[in-house]
């Protein structure tokens, strides 16, 4: 039999384990705040564990090399358009595998589970092909369009929908004289939108962290998206270390923030499509 | 009658079926299917982006099969997966169990936290562990010498040893907590009835992980490491903005999408980046095949 302090111990020894992992996922992002707010000069001379004054000078002189904000806007025009299409038609390509019958349908699926195993960087040399081909180098849509075609969402919520939409609903709304695509708009999205509102978190944070992509396609720096200017901004000045660390902070931050609000959310998210 | 009026609207219906899922197909072939049959058909050309490509046959397929430099970026690639799914995979495992059988408070925000680095930008963590490492003056170096650590300040990034280490530790410290999240789901969906009639049999906590716990996640744990083969073998963004995409120091943690990006979009051999393509496509295909099948058979000795 244990003893009760063996026990103790034994629990103490746990605890002390996970506090030094949580030490190690949530440190490098205070220092990386803390350092933003140093000046150069006191990044290089000494270890800074408490914020500084200089964050004003470090945003001056950050601005001063790149527009950061001009890349967070191209980021979020990416983004939000690509996160609104997998939701949208995700649900609405899971929604027809889900409740009609039409012939080749298992082919069609099968289909969209083996592009979910192709590796994305494999097809990327034809993807910058057929962009230069379209004429939509430096542009939205080539990071936009794709979230029409997102097997992952497709195959999460064809899931949802067929569990949780009794056909007898359907059945009742064309009764009341709904169309197909307004049964779908209607009552089926309303009723899968936890559902697509998790598939779209996943999404956003997908496509806010692109980086090979828009590193291919955006040639153009007015075009930039946030990873790529964060990138690029190593080689533009190596000196101003305040600088980059902010410029670090800024992209990092807001990730935190909306990550602390929902994180309960994510999570179970992420349980829920392990699941499946 | 009846049934051939209901079986005409289900037919009608069908219609629709194939007018929802049409969408997506129409986007999958040009945006999905397309650049990668272009890139196989690229593989028999040379193109440097601007005149028109020339067939030259098996070529680029006879230069990549003795090309020591792609050979060297499959290895690192692999060095630096392997380096950081095996301490992922102990840590996620040591993590569940110790959340599964104990009751542990704040297990919620403790998750939370491990999960966070995954979300944030590869590329943006890339350059923040540069910041942490490059130079005398880095910020690890000034903890070093407060420490009096003998030999400090380090040169870290001039070790290939030690740059590989950090890329591998980083992608440890990146995915830990979302392979922890995903094990811990698997283990939920476990009847805890069979855990209860382990121990009521007399077997320790950890005799009940071993044995009863770990073969019936099996799937779950060959869905973790089969994704983490497919991507880590196409690691970018983290090796390419803690050093550069040369894979410095001396192609130390030059990886084989790293080579690929390197003969595309620097060199312009999109015929030849193309064929790295295909070679990569055949490595991550034949990995995760050797890996499913390790796994298949080695679960085999639970079954009856």
């Amino acid at each position: 039999m244990m003893t009760k302090s063996k026990q103790y111990a034994g629990k103490a020894l746990i605890y002390l384990f996970l506090a030094l992992l949580l030490a190690l996922s949530i440190v490098p992002f205070y220092l990386v705040i803390v350092n933003a707010t140093h000046s150069s000069f006191d990044i290089v001379t000494r270890l800074n564990l408490l914020p500084g004054k200089s964050v004003a000078d470090n945003y001056a002189t950050m601005q001063s090399h790149v527009n950061i904000w001009r890349g967070f806007a191209n980021s979020l025009l990416i983004a939000v358009p690509y996160t609104a299409f997998t939701g949208y038609f995700g649900a609405l390509t899971a929604f027809g595998f889900a409740k009609y019958r039409f012939r080749g349908k298992k082919i069609l699926f099968a289909l969209v589970l083996f592009s979910m195993m192709i590796p994305a960087q494999v097809g990327i040399i034809g993807f910058y092909q057929l962009n230069l081909k379209l004429h939509l180098l430096n542009s939205y849509l080539p990071f936009i369009l794709p979230g029409i075609a997102n097997a992952t969402a497709v195959f999460f919520l064809r899931g949802i929908i067929a569990q949780s939409i009794p056909d007898s609903m359907l059945e009742a709304a064309r009764l009341e004289g709904c169309s197909e695509i307004g049964t779908f708009n209607r009552i089926v999205l309303p009723c899968v939108m936890p559902g697509v509102a998790t598939m779209c978190i996943f999404n956003f944070v997908a496509s806010w962290n692109n980086y090979m992509g828009p590193l291919i396609i955006m040639s153009d720096s007015k075009m930039y998206t946030l990873p790529v200017m964060i990138a690029a901004i190593k080689g533009l000045y190596l000196s101003n270390y305040g600088a980059m660390y902010l410029a670090i902070a800024i992209s990092v931050v807001p990730i935190i923030v909306v990550y602390s609000i929902f994180s309960r959310y994510i999570i179970n998210g992420l349980t829920a499509g392990a699941e499946k | 009658m009846e049934t051939a009026h209901r079986r005409k609207r289900r037919m009608d219906r069908g219609v629709w079926g194939y007018l929802f899922v049409l969408p997506f197909f129409v986007v999958f072939l040009i945006f999905g299917l397309y650049p990668i049959l272009y890139t196989l058909f690229l593989s028999f050309y040379k193109w440097d982006g601007l005149a028109p490509a020339s067939a030259v046959g098996l070529q680029n397929f006879a230069r990549l099969v003795t090309d020591k430099t792609f050979y060297l970026s499959v290895f690192n690639t692999f060095r630096i997966w392997v380096v950081n799914f095996i301490p992922q995979m102990l840590s996620a495992l040591l993590l569940s169990a110790i959340f599964t059988f104990n009751k542990i408070r704040g297990m919620k925000f403790f998750r939370a936290a491990y999960y966070l680095p995954n979300l944030i930008t590869a590329a943006s963590v890339g350059l923040l562990f540069n910041l942490f490492f490059n130079g005398d003056k880095s910020l690890v170096n000034h903890i070093l010498v407060a420490l009096n650590i003998p030999g400090a300040p380090f040169s870290f990034f001039n070790s290939g040893a030690f740059t590989s280490g950090l890329v591998s530790y980083i992608q440890w410290w990146m995915w830990f907590g979302y392979t922890t999240v995903i094990i811990m789901a698997g283990i939920t969906a476990v009847d805890t009835a069979v855990y209860d009639a382990a121990l009521v049999d007399g077997a320790t906590k950890w005799q009940t992980y071993c044995r009863i716990t770990l073969p019936l996640i099996r799937p779950t744990l060959i869905y973790m490491t089969i994704t983490s083969i497919i991507g880590g073998m196409q690691l970018f963004d983290v090796p390419a903005t803690l050093t550069n995409t040369a894979g410095d120091p001396r192609k130390a943690t030059l990886t084989t999408a790293m080579y690929l990006y390197n003969q595309g979009f620097k060199s312009h051999n999109y015929g030849y980046a193309a064929v790295i393509s295909v070679g990569l496509l055949l490595i991550i295909a034949l990995l995760s095949a050797l890996a499913f099948m390790a796994m298949q058979r080695k679960g085999g000795a639970y079954d009856d």
